[in-house]
């Protein structure tokens, strides 16, 4: 299922020298642009105007439990792969009000987010996709959820291939990456002396035209090409096939849970660092008088007690069945129900677990090693 | 002044007085009590009169004394709703270390008149001594938790417990995971949420001065700090801390190797 970067583009040539340009011409479109910059030592989108924020010359080490980022000797703005966020944050935020109450008189009154247009810089693959199964649960859905769709409107995405995977990537094997194959606005591979550049809409195409690109050279592509399919040949992680992971559900007894759940903490981060990822609690908060109360949306976890409480009762009550429920929902039971495993490879959601716990080693153990009760 | 007000006692037992100051950190909150509970005890705040009968008291502060012992079912019985607020009145707070030990030796070593101090053997919860009706845990609690059950008791509803890890107050602030990116020996992901990742955020481990999460893996992490480079007594070190008492953490450092000294 991997994937090579021979799509659909007709990149034009960016000299190196000249990449201030693009985001200049980002900016004046009337954009505020988030970029990749290194904060607490990991790569996060923060708002920026010029390159010399970005995070230059660095590579990331993403193993199991750890993140490391590493000086390389190159000028390269985008050889690590990527933070422990993707564009879940933008669209589908951590912690938001929807809506506000007035008890006298009575009344409700939404409260839409305030977003500006946000061009956002450096996009995986991996990360795209997510999105695109965002979309799909937050606004294909029967009744689009408007906090969601007003900061998803407003978002102007330029992609970038990745000329390396990070030990923890397995987008090769879900058809996810490494390079952009998904709708972008504007995308990007980066080669030793500039980016090839390309837009994938009008809005794009608004701002390429702001630039001079130069004609993309045949060795140019050639090196573009290369990249992504060393990339993808660099991954040592894979996910079985859909139609393998959907037996899942035949393996509920297998002994191996047991196993996982001597090792998971039953933290969440896995879930909260996922792309995918879209369970939420809502509360109210009431004020102090009692007069007045707003309805707070946060993330939720499927680790958490209160994703299966039923009052008093909990359908889940401990990490075994928590740790399965992730396991089965995301890689089977997700193919019912959106279409397509719930997974990317992005490899977050194993880089970040505080234990490192790897889900492609685990989805492994329970479908390859025992005897199947089925 | 007799008022129809619902009234509040906040009563102090063997504590930091911490959780009262987080209470009177609160500010604008604080300005509006008042005018929906008539204040009767705080003597932190000034109010003064601990043996009236009261609709709600707030406990903070752990059961050390046979004096404690004897007030808090005083306050148990002069209130129609307990909450018991913090670290020491959740589970016996710092002070409960000396569970662990012979605090009557340490007091001869350390005490010209040892014979004058009248202490129990062990400081614990108020849960063990009288029903307590909700527990907030935290050291200190969480301020905007506590006003937020007030509320929610003042309303006749059943405050929602937090349920989730440090962890994931994280995730959601965008805090940057301390262990994962720095091998910091971080408690968050079996310390009940409730802080708002305070340490995490200062680029600290976690200390679970909150106390168990839901679930409890001890066994798991404590292998994980082993791997990050704690030696035995220094992974134990980390549950018998500000939570020592709390069940699941007292549970998981008897259980651990570095167990040496109780
Ligand atoms: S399940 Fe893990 S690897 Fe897959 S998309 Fe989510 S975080 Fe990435
Ligand atoms: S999973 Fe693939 S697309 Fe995502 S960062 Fe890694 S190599 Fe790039
Ligand atoms: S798999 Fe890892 S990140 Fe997920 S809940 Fe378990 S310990 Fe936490
Ligand atoms: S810093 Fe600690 S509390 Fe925060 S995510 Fe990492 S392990 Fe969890």
């Amino acid at each position: 299922m991997q994937q090579s970067a021979k799509i659909e583009r007709q990149p034009g040539f960016l000299p190196r020298s000249d990449f201030q340009k693009l985001l200049d011409g980002i900016v004046q479109s009337g954009y505020q642009l988030l970029g990749p910059v290194v904060k607490d030592g990991a790569i996060q989108l923060m708002q920026i105007s010029d390159v010399t924020q970005l995070a230059k010359g660095l590579t990331n080490e993403q193993q199991p439990g750890h993140y490391r980022l590493q000086q390389t000797a190159g000028e390269r703005l985008f050889d690590w792969n990527h933070g422990p966020q993707g564009l879940k944050p933008l669209c589908f935020a951590p912690h938001e009000v929807l809506w506000v109450e007035q008890k006298d008189p009575l009344s409700f009154t939404t409260r839409l987010p305030d977003v500006k247009p946000t061009a956002v810089l450096g996009v995986r693959g991996c990360d795209l996709s997510a999105l695109a199964i965002q979309d799909r649960h937050f606004l294909h859905a029967a009744g689009a959820d408007p906090h969601y769709r007003q900061r998803r409107e407003r978002l102007l995405l330029i992609g970038i291939d990745c000329a390396h995977s990070a030990e923890s990537c397995f987008c090769a094997s879900t058809g996810d990456g490494p390079s952009v194959n998904q709708a972008v606005d504007i995308g990007l591979s980066e080669l030793d002396d500039g980016f090839l550049v390309w837009s994938g809409s009008d809005q794009g195409e608004a701002v390429l035209q702001r630039l001079d690109l130069a004609t993309a050279q045949t060795q140019q592509l050639e090196q573009m090409e290369g990249q992504t399919e060393q990339a993808a040949r660099e991954q040592q992680r894979q996910l079985p096939k859909p139609e393998e992971l959907i037996r899942l559900y035949q393996r509920l007894e297998h002994a191996h849970w047991q196993q996982v759940a001597d090792r998971c903490l039953g933290c969440g981060n896995c879930t909260a660092v996922c792309p995918t990822c879209f369970c939420y609690d809502t509360q109210h908060e009431v004020s102090l008088d009692g007069l007045s109360a707003q309805n707070v949306r946060q993330w939720d976890s499927c680790f958490s007690a209160s994703h299966s409480s039923m009052g008093a009762f909990k359908v889940r009550g401990n990490i075994l069945s928590r740790y399965r429920q992730w396991l089965t929902h995301k890689l089977a039971g997700w193919q019912e129900q959106q279409g397509r495993i719930g997974c990317t490879g992005c490899g977050r959601c194993i880089t970040w677990c505080p234990v490192g716990i790897d889900l492609t080693k685990e989805a492994d153990a329970i479908l390859w090693e025992g005897s199947l009760d089925e | 002044m007799a008022t129809d007000k619902p009234k509040l006692a906040v009563h102090k037992f063997s504590s930091c007085d911490g959780c009262q100051l987080a209470l009177l950190n609160l500010g604008e909150p604080l300005l509006a009590l008042p005018g929906l509970v008539d204040i009767v005890h705080f003597a932190e705040a000034g109010p003064n009169s601990p043996d009236q009968p009261v609709d709600i008291s707030l406990v903070e502060g752990s059961v050390s004394t046979p004096e404690d012992i004897q007030r808090i079912q005083q306050v148990r019985q002069n209130s129609k709703l307990l909450v018991s607020i913090g670290a020491c009145a959740t589970s016996g707070g710092l002070q409960a270390l000396a569970n662990f030990a012979n605090r009557h030796e340490w007091m001869a070593s350390i005490y010209t008149d040892p014979e004058n101090i009248e202490v129990l053997n062990s400081s614990d919860p108020i849960s063990k001594h009288v029903k307590v009706d909700l527990q907030i845990q935290g050291c200190p609690v969480n301020s905007a938790q506590v006003i937020g059950a007030l509320r929610d008791l003042l309303s006749g509803v059943a405050p929602r417990p937090e349920v989730h890890s440090v962890c994931m107050e994280c995730k959601r602030k965008g805090v940057i995971c301390t262990m994962v990116t720095k091998g910091e020996p971080c408690m968050g992901p079996v310390t009940l949420a409730g802080c708002g990742a305070l340490c995490p955020a200062a680029g600290r481990g976690c200390y679970g001065c909150y106390g168990p999460a839901e679930q409890l893996n001890d066994r798991s992490i404590a292998e994980r700090f082993e791997q990050l480079g704690l030696d035995a007594q220094a992974v134990l070190r980390r549950f018998r801390f500000i939570a020592n008492s709390a069940a699941g953490f007292k549970t998981a450092s008897e259980g651990l190797r570095g167990d040496t000294d109780g």
